[in-house]
């Protein structure tokens, strides 16, 4: 879906690829609340999530639910001295930013999990764009995709996965129906 | 229940897992995954904004999803190593989101871990929504256990 069409790029956004930006530590420490959170919005009934003692035996004690990787780098909807729409993965709205492109969603997705996150930690991350398409039309209107990763480590330096988000932000072409673009 | 790589063949079928989706199952997904991007919770951003049917699921949700569905077939010793997913097209309030599978692969690699290697599918009223490849650890007997592996003896 994606290509690397470096050779039509703005040569200061070819500059971005491969450079790590954002290395940011989290805001909060991760709790245990937000497992309940996501097991629950998913029924999600594995009891490593919701039995200590199962947890104490298979994973060594209460784990973060895996998939929740992304959500330690969330920054709070709002907070004291913040400014403007608080928003994860920076790289992606930059580029929405960049290429004057307002709207866009997530097109796929890679996890690889390693050592496992656990309450109390204190996760860190940077972020690199990896490419950016050429000019691309689809039905929910023109614009462009870009892959990029993200490198999460907690508090002692021990990767605990790679994230890869391939987005696609675009602008709404005129002759673009919502019937469309829903279907 | 415990499943172990033995249990497993190429070929095997999970059982189908059928979910029906309200605003309150994309909300609360994307509330407990800290997403709060308004498409996911406003339906006048998502349909005026975003030009789409309705508020949708969010990528984090449809990752605790898919992992949901793997992990009630794996029980609670299964690992997730890895998983990639393809969103082709969104999942809405009134959908009934059905999550069926195949075993595509098994391996045990250098370190003795068991892998199994998994393609599932989201489909909504038989149309494909999402396409996910999965790489999930299980224990190869009733003495092994994926979760204590680290460092080079966990190859995700």
């Amino acid at each position: 879906m994606t290509d690397a069409a470096a050779g039509d790029l703005p040569v200061d956004v070819a500059a971005l690829i491969g450079l790590p930006q954002y290395d940011r530590t989290a805001d909060f420490d991760v709790e245990r609340a937000y497992t309940y959170n996501t097991a629950a919005a998913t029924r999600n009934s594995n009891p490593i999530f919701w039995d200590d003692a199962v947890a104490a035996e298979i994973t060594g004690g209460m784990i973060a639910a895996p998939t929740t990787l992304s959500l330690w780098m969330r920054p709070h909807y709002w907070q004291p001295g913040a400014t403007g729409e608080q928003v994860a993965l920076q790289v992606h709205f930059d580029l929405k930013e960049r290429f004057g492109l307002p709207e866009a969603v997530m097109t796929d997705n890679t996890l690889i999990l390693h050592d496992p996150v656990r309450p109390g930690d204190r996760i860190s991350h940077r972020q690199v764009l990896k490419s950016v398409s050429g000019p691309k039309t689809t039905k929910l209107g023109s614009g462009r995709f870009w892959v990029i990763d993200i490198e999460y480590h907690n508090q002692h330096g021990d990767l605990v996965g790679i994230e890869s988000y391939t987005g696609f932000g675009y602008r709404r072409d005129d002759a673009t129906r919502a019937d469309e673009v829903a279907s | 229940m415990t499943l172990l790589h033995t249990d497993v063949s190429v070929g095997d079928a999970l059982p189908e897992l059928s979910v029906e989706v309200t605003p309150t199952t994309v909300v609360l997904g994307a509330l407990a995954s800290r997403d709060w991007r308004p498409m996911h919770h406003d339906y006048k951003f998502a349909t005026e904004r975003n030009g789409v049917a309705d508020i949708f699921l969010n990528t984090p949700n449809q990752a605790a999803w898919f992992e949901r569905y793997l992990t009630d077939w794996t029980g609670p010793s299964g690992r997730l190593g890895r998983m990639t997913f393809r969103m082709r097209d969104s999942v809405f309030p009134g959908d009934t989101m059905t999550f069926s599978a195949t075993v595509t692969d098994t391996s045990v690699d250098d370190a003795g871990c068991g892998w199994v290697g998994i393609d599932v599918a989201l489909t909504v009223d038989g149309r494909t929504c999402s396409t996910c490849t999965a790489r999930i650890a299980v224990p190869t007997d009733d003495d092994d256990n994926p979760w204590r592996r680290r460092g080079d003896q966990w190859a995700p």
